[in-house]
């Protein structure tokens, strides 16, 4: 029907790797050098010996796999995957940049694809002439953009150094006139990958809105982000994507939801019941790692006003050593967010006996940012001189604001950046005439 | 109303794009280069532009290469070597060679750079790729506006009027344009899969000076082996320039023609095989 946009179906994509050798990598290795083959193929096909001119099956990798999916007129559809996912390559044959090795989709309307901001952008040039020629490559007439260049400029607020070369820009300015432009596009189906993880908060703000316009114009947005939080704000479809292939299709906080729970290959619990598969040494090693709330239960989604804890259970297994773990925290922008030890003297500085311990370390509420946190779990001695267990993303958990108005968002509904969010107590003392406020208060 | 037939049109004139693994030869779809003539338009003028930022001569630049050549060819082969000239004087007589043949020059390094130096385009937006060697060509036609101009100059300075030949001007631009263009679709496309093509080129365009009459004239060749030499389409270029500018005798018919024809089909071949080979461009640039 005409309400169909986008019709997607079986896409796939395959590459081919190379040179690496069979043994050398594992499987999860291959996956997360996906994305490298995918931006420097050229080094493998450069090879006399690549697999170009050899082709099985052991160097070659479907980027994508049997992807099927309709778009109707005026949605905004997320996509979600972790790196390597498929992500990427999909954007790529919607957007034309690189043809499907199997499958087809059939798009009806004008195709605006944002896989980078300021695509094109040369720093010799000045703010004017980059609007042009970045507009022109994005699709537009110069017609159009003489009618909007006003327009562009004022979204962009660099009026005063409309004629600089953009060399002399602030990335923040940069970021702000290539966005700029990118937003006049107006095509009929709008693509984006990643482009809001730039610029300031206020900016962000205004693109945010500026795609809700978008999809409120009747016009199809698809929008890939490891921005969950604006993801769920911005979308009410979301596809998740993982080897290749489409996990999950359906409204965004269920999606997101699964997607933050197993995505990662991380959960609000992990448990390893064969001791001599769990990681460690001959010293401890790790048996368990869960998230729970303040009641007990296991979570992977906490209230961001409530405390959180997070539960190590270890078992030591040579006596007479003394260690403490830590828990290493990242967002899911890879931001390290803090990391916690056990600085209890009595369990850090003497020796263990042999047995099962559990540790747990409780988070306040109101203190982090909402969005999603990966933890990371450490056991080392001393002042990290020896490290008997280290594992990443060992478990996940994500921070909800519900928005009732007393987290420390306060009635703002919009994105808050920061990767911690306080609720600070503020004091605020009223006088008509200003000198009659204590000193003290003033100064602070 | 009139948005009823704006949504009746946009019905009957569905802009469907139909997304499909690609196989084979394809069309040129010159409409859509066509659609993106703008954009055509802004990359020759980025490179112009770039080009001669922050050089001190900027421009002049332009006439610096075609003119240096053309003393550094006076002094060796028209004074020490004693090149015949037919009967023209030969600085006039290299330079009027020089001019297409530099630009033919530049056109081939320039455009089989194109396509790697616009690597970030390619992978992040579409457009009909034709239009990245396409623009670099059409930059380098500023840059032979120019030496042109010093022609013209040393053409009043040598008192050298044009015949009614002239009319054959456009024509051999036309041609000059065909043969650096065909070259240049084969090499972009060559040089994304084999990047031996940036190393082949300089030494191309040196082995190709001498087998192009720009030092000497092609009357140093006789006939058998004068149509063979037309193979070589900027034979024909050159030849036809200094025969249209200069009064210098006419190339012979045969020879103007295979040149004509090679460089044809130099450029036909040149486009399909970039449209073969294009689809790829994205994933191994």
């Amino acid at each position: 029907m005409s309400d169909l946009v986008i019709h997607a179906e079986h896409l796939s994509k395959r590459y081919y790797l190379g040179e690496g050798g069979r043994g050398l990598f594992t499987y999860k290795c291959l996956r997360d050098t996906v994305s490298d083959i995918l931006s420097a193929p050229l080094r493998w096909f450069r090879n006399p010996r690549s697999p170009i001119f050899n082709q099985n099956s052991d160097n070659m990798i479907w980027a994508l796999k049997d992807v099927s999916f309709q778009l109707k007129r005026g949605e905004i559809v997320g996509i979600i995957g972790r790196n390597g996912s498929g992500k990427s390559t999909l954007l790529k044959i919607l957007s034309r940049i690189t043809p499907p090795t199997e499958g087809c989709a059939k798009i009806r309307g004008r195709i605006g694809a944002l896989l980078e901001v300021g695509t094109g952008f040369h720093p010799e040039l000045t703010g004017r002439e980059n609007i042009f020629l970045n507009a022109t490559i994005l699709g537009m007439k110069k017609r159009e953009i003489e009618r909007k260049f006003d327009e562009i400029v004022d979204f962009a607020e660099i009026e005063k150094f409309i004629d600089t070369p953009v060399k002399h820009y602030s990335s923040g300015m940069y970021v702000r006139l290539a966005f700029a432009v990118a937003a006049h596009l107006e095509p009929e189906i709008l693509i984006v990958d990643e482009v809001l993880a730039v610029g300031d908060a206020n900016f962000q703000k205004k693109c945010l809105n500026k795609m809700q316009d978008a999809g409120q114009k009747g016009r199809t947005v698809i929008f890939v982000s490891h921005n969950m939080p604006a993801i769920t704000r911005l979308c009410e479809r979301v596809i998740l994507l993982d080897e290749g292939k489409v996990i999950k299709d359906g409204s965004s906080h269920q999606v997101v939801k699964a997607y933050l729970g197993s995505g990662l290959g991380t959960t609000a619990v992990r448990e390893w019941p064969d001791l001599n598969k769990a990681p460690g040494n001959d010293v401890v090693r790790l048996c368990a790692v869960r998230v729970r709330l303040e009641n007990g239960q296991i979570s992977d989604a906490v209230d961001i006003r409530r405390p959180v804890g997070i539960e190590v259970e270890y078992q030591v297994l040579k006596a007479g050593c003394a260690f403490a773990p830590s828990l290493h925290f990242t967002n899911e922008e890879g931001v390290y967010v803090f990391v916690a030890g056990d600085c209890d003297l009595f369990w850090r500085k003497n020796p263990r006996a042999t047995g099962r311990y559990i540790s747990v370390a409780w988070i306040p509420g109101n203190l982090l940012s909402e969005g999603s946190l990966i933890v990371g779990v450490a056991i080392s001695t001393g002042n990290a001189t020896v490290t008997h267990v280290y594992e990443r993303d060992v478990v996940a958990f994500q921070v909800i604001d519900r928005l009732e108005g007393d987290s420390a968002r306060g009635d703002y509904a919009g994105p808050v950046p920061g990767v911690v969010r306080p609720l600070l107590p503020w004091t605020t003392k009223f006088s008509p005439d200003h000198s009659e406020l204590p000193l003290e208060l003033k100064s602070n | 109303m009139p948005s009823e037939v704006l949504s009746l049109v946009t019905h009957l004139e569905p802009n469907v794009v139909n997304i499909r693994p690609v196989k084979g030869w394809l069309s040129l779809d010159l409409r859509s280069l066509w659609e993106y003539r703008d954009l055509l338009y802004f990359l020759a003028w980025r490179d112009i532009k770039i080009r001669y930022k922050q050089t001190v001569i900027g421009a002049a630049w332009a006439i610096v290469q075609p003119f240096m050549t053309m003393v550094v060819f006076s002094i060796f082969f028209g004074r020490f070597v004693g090149v015949p000239s037919d009967g023209i004087p030969y600085p006039i007589f290299s330079y009027t060679a020089l001019v297409p043949w530099i630009f033919f020059a530049n056109s081939l390094t320039q455009s089989s750079n194109s396509l790697i130096g616009n690597a970030h385009l390619i992978s992040k937006v579409y457009f009909p790729r034709l239009v990245i060697p396409l623009s670099s060509v059409l930059s380098g036609v500023i840059d032979f506006l120019i030496a042109f101009a010093v022609l013209v100059g040393m053409m009043l300075y040598y008192g050298i009027i044009p015949t009614a030949t002239i009319i054959w001007l456009p024509l051999m631009l036309l041609l000059a344009w065909v043969t650096s263009m065909g070259i240049g679709l084969w090499l972009s496309a060559l040089n994304v899969k084999y990047r031996d093509v940036r190393h082949i080129v300089p030494f191309l365009t040196q082995l190709w000076l001498f087998a192009t009459p720009v030092a000497y004239p092609s009357s140093l060749i006789s006939e058998p082996w004068k149509t063979v030499y037309g193979l070589n389409p900027m034979v024909g270029v050159v030849e036809g320039f200094r025969w249209v500018l200069l009064g210098a005798p006419r190339p012979s018919a045969p020879m103007i023609l295979i040149s004509s024809l090679i460089a044809l089909t130099l450029l036909v071949t040149g486009a399909f095989y970039f449209r073969r080979v294009e689809q790829t461009f994205a994933d191994i640039v």
